[in-house]
């Protein structure tokens, strides 16, 4: 039983960093409709930034907030100069758009800092939470934060004008237009607030991972499938479904004999498969009614 | 975000209609295309035909990606598990049991039809992102799957199998590398009249009214649980004859070789070629095959990045892929007859 629970507090611990780029993997869903493939490519090169930063001698929280409005900005410019040209063209060219963007910033970012891998700096401290050798003050901190994002979000999307702009600009892009919504500029913000949000969700993850141009790779692959387990519409469902990855892959790991790490992945994913069978908008997803 | 419980969508379908005669080429057009394909790899070095050979091979696997997609509108993000599957079977039955290399392919075929079938019926269930996440993890699974150690016997686990390259038969004076690339393209013509054909029958209308909207085809009788997954069976054979054909031209086979890089290649090559033109498939293949070489004697360092920028020009200039190029191409013709 101890075991138990000591997996399922780790389960919880990586289960943040999931969390967090679920979030990042939501937002950018939420405005465009499509998975963003160079999120954490994007997400990388912000913490590469904020890194830089700090190799000049910015304190951590100017540099972090620096990061996060050049990362705002980044997405912007991202979406005005390469995506809004393609929002006519077939969804699934979208798709090879951002595998595209995917190799370039991954590319610049070696070329830049290259690949070998550095340690970043955590403003948590890293000794053990509340006495539990299994949860580091870091990894609390990094549920906490993103936990605000997620209350953040919430908020933003509820209550202010522009979050409920951008949600009739997602839900009904023609009736949004129709009174008055500047539908693309949503979608521009949209890519600027998942660029800042996965900026966050890089910062708070280099600690764990340590700082490399591939450090995202396996981490995008465990956000797109928390998001997609808690149904992609619904940022509480991501973060619900990033902790649920992290416990499931690592009760996995524990229970299953002959599971070693290499298949701890496919394990969480076939997980995924099977909730979704019996849930096919995920978690916390709506049902899509489509009409014929 | 969460207020609404449900709400009524009037989705544009993802994949777009393309009716079946503009999914191939004229006659005349396949046949001066033919005519090249068989003449030209008697002039070229041994290496040429070599990556010739490749692209045909990546050229049938792309093709049945546009059969699935294309044609029935199902994603795909596993056809690197059904290539490896194919890879596989092919070497383990040439090395260990000892059966003729060109005996392999159709039961590296039926392997792979039934792994794709029976993937296919859970996977009913899921559409759109959904099932791009579901054949995503068969991806992923498959390279670790092929790792395990108690299939090491037959697979040689991490290392691989080491395959031997067939000689030209009858003692014909061509290089086993010549004499593969015309093994190949008999095996291309075969199997792209065959999907040609399978998309003009029955069956392939019924793919198509499945993608183009599944209640309507459901409500015209047609079974849109046995066509996705015979969809999905077609589909994973074919690739799995492109994967025995890779491993008996490569003469290799490793687990690392089919990670989920080669399901993002098949996919770009789709794009590129036009989702749903089948001949547009070859021209993706050929893109994903030497575009990265491009890439990398333009700048080294930065490959990633040419390569992406490359793909960008590609998609800005036409963003439905090759097909476009060919639409294009055949107006122009047609004013210049004027």
């Amino acid at each position: 039983m101890e075991l138990f629970i000591n997996q399922i507090l780790a389960g919880v611990s990586t289960g943040a960093i999931y969390a967090c780029m679920a979030l990042a993997v939501v937002m950018i869903y939420q405005a465009i409709d499509h998975l963003n493939f160079a999120q954490g490519e994007m997400a990388m090169f912000s913490t590469f930034i904020s890194w830089q930063l700090m190799q000049w001698g910015v304190p951590y929280w100017w540099a972090f907030l620096i990061t996060i409005a050049v990362s705002f900005a980044g997405g912007i410019a991202i979406e005005r100069l390469l995506f809004k040209p393609l929002a006519k063209a077939p969804v699934l060219t979208n798709v090879a758009g951002f595998i595209a963007l995917f190799a370039i910033v991954n590319s610049v970012a070696g070329l830049i800092w290259d690949f070998t891998i550095k340690q970043y700096p955590t403003p948590f401290g890293s000794g053990p939470f509340l006495g539990s050798q299994l949860i580091s003050t870091h990894q609390a901190g990094m549920i906490g934060v993103t936990l605000l994002m997620l209350v953040g979000l919430y908020l933003f999307f509820q209550f202010t004008r522009i979050g409920l702009a951008m949600r009739a600009a997602a839900a009904l892009p023609e009736s949004a237009r129709l009174v008055g919504i500047n539908t693309s500029w949503m979608i521009a913000l949209g890519w600027g607030m998942a660029s800042a949000i996965g900026a966050v969700a890089g910062i708070l993850i280099a600690p764990v991972v340590f700082l490399e141009p591939n450090m995202m790779g396996g981490v995008l692959v465990y956000g797109f499938a928390a998001a997609v387990l808690g149904g992609l519409t619904s940022p509480l469902g991501a973060v619900v479904g990033g902790f649920l990855m992290g416990i499931f892959e690592n009760l996995a790991g524990t229970y299953i004999p002959a599971v070693g790490n290499e298949l701890k992945l496919p394990i969480a994913l076939a997980l995924i498969i099977i909730v979704l069978v019996f849930k096919p908008a995920g978690l916390f997803g709506r049902a899509i009614i489509k009409r014929v | 975000m969460s207020a609404a419980a449900e709400d009524a969508v009037t989705e544009a379908p993802a994949v777009e209609a393309v009716p079946k005669r503009a999914m191939t080429l004229g006659t005349g057009t396949s046949l001066a295309i033919l005519a090249v394909l068989l003449i030209v790899p008697l002039f070229v070095k041994n290496f040429v035909a070599f990556q010739m050979t490749m692209v045909m091979i990546y050229g049938i696997a792309v093709l049945a990606l546009n059969i699935l997609t294309g044609g029935s509108g199902q994603f795909s993000l596993g056809q690197s598990a059904f290539y490896a599957l194919g890879a596989y079977t092919s070497a383990v039955l040439m090395e260990i049991a000892n059966v003729n290399y060109a005996l392999t392919l159709p039961i590296a075929g039926l392997v792979s039809f039934g792994a794709g079938y029976l993937f296919g019926k859970p996977a009913l269930r899921l559409s759109g992102i959904y099932l791009a996440l579901a054949t995503f993890a068969l991806a992923v699974a498959m390279p670790q799957f092929l790792k395990l150690h108690f299939l090491e016997h037959w697979t040689g686990g991490v290392q691989g199998l080491v395959v031997i390259k067939p000689d030209a038969p009858f003692g014909l004076p061509i290089s086993q590398d010549k004499w593969l690339y015309y093994f190949t393209l008999a095996i291309t013509l075969a199997i792209y009249v065959g999907s040609v054909n399978l998309l003009r029958s029955r069956s392939g209308r019924a793919f198509m009214s499945i993608r183009d909207n599944e209640i309507a085809a459901s409500a015209m009788g047609v079974d849109v649980a046995k066509y996705k997954t015979l969809a999905f069976g077609v589909s994973a054979g074919i690739t799995g004859i492109a994967g025995g054909l890779s491993a008996i031209v490569v003469a290799f086979v490793a687990p690392d070789s089919y990670t989920i890089n080669l399901a993002i290649a098949l996919f770009l090559g789709m794009v590129v070629g036009g989702v749903g033109w089948l001949p547009g498939s070859f021209v993706g293949a050929a893109f994903i095959i030497y575009v990265p070489n491009i890439a990398e004697s333009i700048n080294k360092g930065l490959s990633g990045a040419v390569f992406g920028v490359l793909l960008f020009i590609v998609i800005f200039l036409v963003p439905h892929g090759a097909r476009q190029v060919a639409i294009v191409a055949q107006q122009l013709i047609g004013k210049l007859r004027k």
